[in-house]
């Protein structure tokens, strides 16, 4: 079979598989839609929680980004995952122990104030709805790439399969999905891996191969990190491993951009709202556990395509004559993806730092989906790596359609529009909205913004300078006070969203304008501290929260007892 | 006294709980943001197979002992839990028998 049939074939029976799990996961109660009823075990949520962040970002671009940026792809590795000890330390044990059903509802109890609630309710539709138009784009184009349809009917059907599961099944059935897509995921993400770095070095384990000696080829027997340092020197590109050099990120810009990815990570509402679904805190505490290491996994992975693919791509590439090229060259030279311009018109293809003499334009994609082709894995493998990214767009779509979809059905509508509401009613909403999600981000994905690229910065930026400082002195501080946490919500955006749109989307300075050399992606760790800032100061201004609210806190600070919802305590409408 | 024990048992739980967080989040900052980015140049000196230190730390170890912190956090919490529960009950049960609680 060819490699169209394949991905014909493969793809298919995971839609299937999604299909078929939505069905059996349908939901009929707002807790069930919203928090899956919380009753996912820990390992299970672990998982979904893996499927729920790896976005089309994280399993078609990353490994790319980092071939290109060799040790500056260290903000998105550890960015990306030190969020999460944050989140098993200082936020998921006690957004589980409060209960309820999503994060600015637990904004708007502990700040006892439905304006703060609000302003977070905005942040989590919009920190959603950027990211959600990224992953539709992305379904629409593996499908052009690997089957030939327009980009756009590929996010038809893609926004078709996501309506089903997520209307239908809510919560319970996004979680059984993600579980299923972060096995195809994974599977696809290291199958190429382990071959390329057994073909490249002898070791199997990619993380260990990384370290190695290259097995064959003009450079056997060097160690490969060592290779591609050398071969960055001919070529007249700064080190792959070099650290703050010219043509490098400074040391400020990493340490900024690295806390701001990690702490935006802990404060992203559809990474939150995974650990509402697990059955107590301690129940959290593990989750995130599991949730990192099945995480870990790829992200671990990750740097070591990276810098197989380089040395590969370079030395099957660089110097040959444009007719001997590859056959995977030719393939995906359609795509447009991969370039050749014959500068001197010698018909041999030469990579260069100097633009003036580069003659090959490869875009960072390509790393990752082309890698099967590069190692001459079978028909079957790329037809995986296709499956593998369409899991990854589609797993994340539905956490984030969720989000938003519970924002406007139980934050807006339950509790400030139409707080009469029956359960079933709300339940109709819930859906409603979770379909008119669809339909907007599926807008979105087919007229994709230019500013994508600036606003995802604005998303991580945001979450940073917003969500996490008043999440985290919600829990461990009884003295922060409402005025204080909306202040420091309104100072951390407006100074994020200023920073972003002065230096990203108006263009009015250049990088060295930046204030202390940090880049707009990396001002969300500054907005942060101006929100832990102001709102600490604000707080002690302003007179203590009410006596309830203060034991809302203590509760939540304790272990899980069964048949307790701490929130309850605080409305007078718990079970007494 | 067994209002105040529950209370001091509560306190006690507390602290031990932001004792091991304070701890577990300086080697968090110290691995990633220390070895990975701020030592990174010296400790790239040194060779450990083909990996400059430094670089191993960056993309590879702080990943590692990322997870290994959440596991270490996991897991003593279980005790401190268990601890918690034992001391509560125990409070509660010394407490006077009309139960005012």
């Amino acid at each position: 079979m060819d490699i169209r049939s394949w991905t014909y074939l493969i793809v298919g029976l995971t839609f299937a598989v999604y299909i078929g799990i939505a069905v059996w996961s349908r939901v009929r109660t707002t807790a069930g839609f919203y928090v899956a009823g919380r009753g996912v075990p820990p390992l299970i949520n672990g998982m979904a929680t893996g499927a729920d962040w790896m976005s089309a970002a994280s399993f078609i671009s990353m490994a790319g980004l980092i071939s290109f940026l060799g040790y500056d792809g260290t903000i998105y590795l550890m960015g990306w995952t030190g969020g999460y000890v944050l989140l098993a330390l200082l936020l998921a044990p006690y957004l589980r122990k409060y209960g309820r059903f999503t994060v600015p509802e637990f904004v708007g109890d502990r700040y006892y104030s439905q304006a703060a609630r609000v302003v977070a309710v905005f942040c989590a539709i919009f920190i959603s709805f950027t990211y959600v138009a990224g992953q539709m784009r992305g379904v629409g184009i593996v499908f052009s790439r690997f089957l030939d349809v327009h980009i756009d009917t590929g996010v038809y059907l893609g926004m078709t399969l996501v309506f089903v599961y997520a209307v239908l099944g809510g919560m319970r059935g996004i979680t059984y999905t993600q579980v299923a897509q972060y096995v195809v995921l994974i599977v696809a993400y290291l199958i190429p891996a382990v071959a390329i770095s057994l073909k490249m070095t002898g070791n199997p384990i990619p993380q260990l191969g990384f370290g190695s000696t290259i097995s064959e080829g003009a450079h056997a027997g060097v160690y490969l990190l060592q290779a591609i340092d050398e071969i960055h020197r001919e070529l007249g590109l700064p080190e792959y491993t070099g650290t703050f050099v010219a043509g490098k990120k400074s040391m400020v810009d990493i340490l900024a951009i690295t806390l701001a990815l990690m702490v935006g990570t802990a404060g992203l509402p559809h990474v939150l709202i995974r650990f509402y679904t697990v059955p107590t805190a301690r129940a959290a505490r593990w989750s995130a556990l599991w949730a990192l290491f099945f995480i870990g996994l790829l992200y671990t992975t990750a740097p070591a395509v990276a810098t197989f693919a380089r040395v590969n791509m370079i030395q099957t590439l660089h110097g040959v004559e444009y007719a001997d090229a590859p056959a995977w060259f030719k393939n995906w030279e359609t795509t447009g993806l991969i370039e050749f311009h014959d500068r001197d018109g010698d018909g041999v293809m030469r990579y260069s730092g100097d633009p003036e003499q580069n003659e090959l334009r490869v875009d960072r994609d390509i790393i990752v989906l082309a890698n099967p082709e590069i190692a001459r894995l079978p028909a079957w493998v790329v037809a995986l790596v296709a499956a593998g990214a369409l899991a990854a767009a589609l797993s994340t779509a539905a956490g984030l359609l969720l989000v938003i979809s519970a924002s406007v059905s139980h934050d807006l509508f339950k509790s400030i529009f139409t707080p009469d509401m029956s359960e079933g009613q709300e339940l109709t909403l819930a859906r409603v909205s979770a379909g008119a999600a669809v339909l907007v981000a599926g807008y979105f994905g087919v007229n994709p913004p230019d500013y994508v690229a600036a606003v995802v910065a604005f998303a991580f930026g945001l979450a940073a300078a917003s969500f996490f400082p008043v999440l985290v002195l919600g829990v461990f501080s009884k003295r922060v006070t409402k005025e204080g946490a909306i202040s420091g919500m309104l100072a951390g955006i407006g100074f994020t969203a200023a920073y972003i749109l002065w230096f990203k989307m108006l263009g009015l300075g250049d990088a060295s304008d930046w204030w202390f050399g940090i880049s707009p992606e990396g001002i969300g760790s500054i907005g942060m501290l101006i929100n832990f800032a102001v709102t600490l100061t604000v707080s002690r201004f302003t007179p203590p929260p009410p006596p309830e609210v203060q034991r809302m806190v203590e509760e939540i600070r304790l272990p899980s007892e069964p048949h307790r919802e701490v929130a309850g305590d605080v409305r007078g409408d718990a079970p007494a | 006294m067994s209002d105040q024990g529950v209370e001091r048992a509560r306190a006690a739980y507390w602290r031990k709980n932001l004792r091991l967080l304070v701890g577990l989040l300086a080697v968090w900052f110290g691995c990633s943001f220390g070895l990975g980015i701020l030592l990174v140049e010296p400790l790239d000196r040194i060779h450990v197979g083909g990996f400059p230190l430094g670089f191993w730390f960056a993309q590879q170890g702080s990943i590692y002992i990322f997870i290994v912190l959440i596991l270490v956090y996991a897991r003593r919490m279980d005790r401190v839990d268990a601890e918690y529960a034992r001391d509560a009950a125990r409070e509660r049960a010394d407490g006077p028998p009309d139960g005012t609680r």
